[in-house]
């Protein structure tokens, strides 16, 4: 007896802390009682949150993956086919080439007013997967990316590798490979010609993460002999028009102009008056994500209805109870309490619930993101993570509170038209 | 203390229902006994501050109380009296320990785990304490909301047919722990009831007609 004296005296004596504490108390005791209702609450708006949550961390990835990629470049050029297939496959090498372009046309652009700089680009191989790209110094520089290890490349067959490639793979400087035809590993390997690990990036968060560096002769080289010899070897995208001249010939190009009149004119004279086609990325993003956008409209509609039943189901299930508990309700009435007490005890209900579905629905986009991440770096050598909260996801909370809110409010006004005489009376 | 003098109540304008005068000291007890509608839970409801009274005047410890605002009959009800009602009902989420000290925070008062404790044991559910209400039985839920009318040391307690749903062994401890309970916090015990069986059990009676 002592002791609980003792205990009690402890108690808060602040009288609104002390309210608040127990209708808090009040109100979780309800909401586990009525566990599958609470549970089918918290589920629908978990969903609901979790969905519109991952497409925001989504769409904030592709957008920074796009966007840091795409930095300073104005121009690609490559051969005549899908504009849009050209960017995906010299910016962020995620589809196969168009074809091939003679260098000649390529260093014919250098000589234009317009160009700054011209970044050309030789693919078709890779190793293990990560793709093997000829190119010269001007490509490491434009992604400002500077050496962890070893050396830049300058003899043939010296490569310089990026971060997620010695990680993945293990090379290490002075280790040899050889390049597997082709874009995937299934190639037939190029045995005769060992590339030499040279260098090791910095991590960047580019492309060049995923990309061995080469120059453009080590391609030129392993392809020559290739075709030397074996004469009707499978001709990939990279060696198509090889046999009809011995003129050198690239991939693709990036171009920098010096100035934003550049974008007037050398597109429209680059498609009429060489055998390349220009594309421009920014043009060409906006189009993919514009696609993209008609699924990702679909999918956010569909989470805000999914949010919005979830409001119902609250508000269902708030008002059942308060039907069921009337006698309850007014009976705590008859033992003094108010009703804006009682009000604000449902009211905190529906909150709780809400704000429950909010945590679960952001941890589950977590879980979410993280599967497509390991999914999209396992076939784009892309990863996606990014666990922090966003801006947006705040308002999400507003949004998730506001909903419980007044899917709680609808059912809780009924505290005031309750009789208290009349309910205590009828049972 | 509590009495009332000249209650009238209005169910609508044609409907209305007068009762007989009401005086019970503290530590007394008194028997209001009626048939089926005549008026036994209006009466109760009335003495509770739950309804007005179309005329008449209600007392309890010396304070005229039929025109209060609803807000503060609610408050004088919470501290003053302890009402125990036909079926025993709960807060359904709570456990029964908590159910008793709700009354405290109601009522506004400092919560008091002790006096809880102590009711329990007085009245022999101490062994139920941290289990739902809805698994102890009829008469353990009664004795329950015996507890849950003394909480708050009331001056008056009135009860709604207490023992209506009560075999004649429960029905006969829970009276007996109800003029116990009542005598010994001093407060004035009325009981309205049709049950015959407390006929005998009661010195003073008022008979509803």
């Amino acid at each position: 007896m002592n002791f609980l004296t003792k205990c009690n005296l402890a108690k808060p004596t602040n009288t609104q802390e002390f309210i608040v504490m127990n209708i808090l108390k009040i109100s979780l005791a309800n909401i586990k009682k009525k566990k599958s209702t609470s549970f089918l609450s918290a589920l629908l708006l978990t969903l609901g949150i979790g969905m519109i949550s991952l497409l925001l961390l989504l769409n904030k990835q592709l957008d920074d993956q796009f966007k840091k990629n795409i930095k300073g470049i104005d121009m690609v050029v490559g051969a005549k086919g899908s504009p849009l297939q050209l960017i995906l496959s010299s910016i962020y090498q995620i589809d196969a080439p168009t074809g091939n372009i003679p260098l000649s046309e390529v260093n014919q652009l250098k000589r234009n007013p317009f160009v700054k700089t011209v970044i050309p680009l030789a693919m078709g191989d890779n190793y293990q997967s990560f793709r093997i790209v000829g190119t010269n110094k001007t490509y490491p520089e434009h992604f400002e990316v500077s050496i962890l290890s070893g050396k830049l490349f300058e003899k043939p067959m010296d490569v310089t590798i990026g971060d997620k490639v010695a990680r993945t793979t293990g090379l290490k400087i002075g280790d040899t490979f050889a390049s597997s035809h082709g874009l995937d590993e299934a190639g037939d390997a190029h045995e005769s010609h060992k590339y030499l690990v040279t260098g090791i990036f910095k991590p960047t968060e580019t492309v060049i993460d995923q990309l061995v560096l080469t120059s453009l002769e080590s391609i030129w080289e392993v392809h020559q002999h290739e075709e030397e010899g074996q004469s009707n070897s499978i001709e990939l995208l990279a060696h198509e028009g090889h046999d009809e001249q011995e003129e050198l010939q690239i991939t693709s190009a990036l171009i920098k102009f010096r100035s934003p009149m550049g974008l007037m004119a050398l597109p429209r004279q680059v498609n009429s008056t060489t055998s390349m086609q220009a594309a421009l990325p920014s043009i060409e993003i906006n189009r993919l994500f514009s696609l993209m956008g008609v699924g990702i409209d679909t999918l956010r509609a569909l989470a805000i209805i999914i949010i919005l039943i979830a409001g119902l189901s609250v508000l269902i299930s708030l008002y059942n109870s308060l039907r069921e508990r009337k006698y309850e309700m007014a009976l705590m009435l008859s033992m003094g309490a108010t009703r804006q007490t009682l009000f604000m005890m449902l009211l905190l209900e529906g909150l709780m619930l809400a704000i429950l579905g909010y945590f679960c629905g952001i941890a589950l986009s977590r879980v979410g993101l993280f599967l497509f991440s390991n999914a999209a770096e396992q076939d784009f050598h892309y990863s996606l993570y990014q666990f922090k909260l966003l801006t947006e996801e705040v308002y999400l909370f507003v949004g998730a509170v506001g909903v419980g809110f007044i899917a709680a409010l609808l059912p809780s006004l009924g505290i005031f038209r309750l009789n208290i005489s009349r309910t205590l009376a009828e049972e | 203390m509590i009495y009332s003098k000249g209650l009238q109540y209005a169910y609508d304008q044609k409907r209305i229902l007068q009762f007989p005068d009401i005086n019970c000291s503290d530590q007394e007890t008194l028997l209001i006994l009626g048939q089926s509608g005549k008026g036994k839970t209006t009466l109760l409801h009335l003495l509770a501050l739950l309804l007005k009274p179309k005329a008449g005047e209600i007392v309890i410890d010396n304070q005229e109380l039929t025109h209060l605002s609803p807000a503060n009959a609610s408050k004088i009800r919470s501290k003053k009296i302890g009402i125990i009602y036909q079926k025993p009902h709960f807060v359904g989420s709570l456990n029964v320990l908590d159910n008793l000290i709700l009354a405290n925070f109601l009522a506004n008062e400092k919560e008091n785990k002790s006096k809880a404790l102590f009711l329990a044991e007085q009245l022999g559910f101490s062994d139920h304490l941290y289990k739902k209400t809805h698994q102890l039985s009829q008469g353990e839920q009664q004795r329950v909301s015996i507890a849950r009318s003394l909480m708050n040391q009331p001056s008056v307690i009135l009860a709604d047919e207490p023992t209506s749903s009560l075999d004649d062994d429960n029905c006969r401890k829970v009276v007996s722990l109800l003029k116990a309970q009542s005598e010994q916090i001093g407060a004035s015990l009325l009981v309205v009831t049709h049950d015959q069986r407390l006929k005998n059990e009661f010195l003073n009676q008022v008979q509803l007609s």
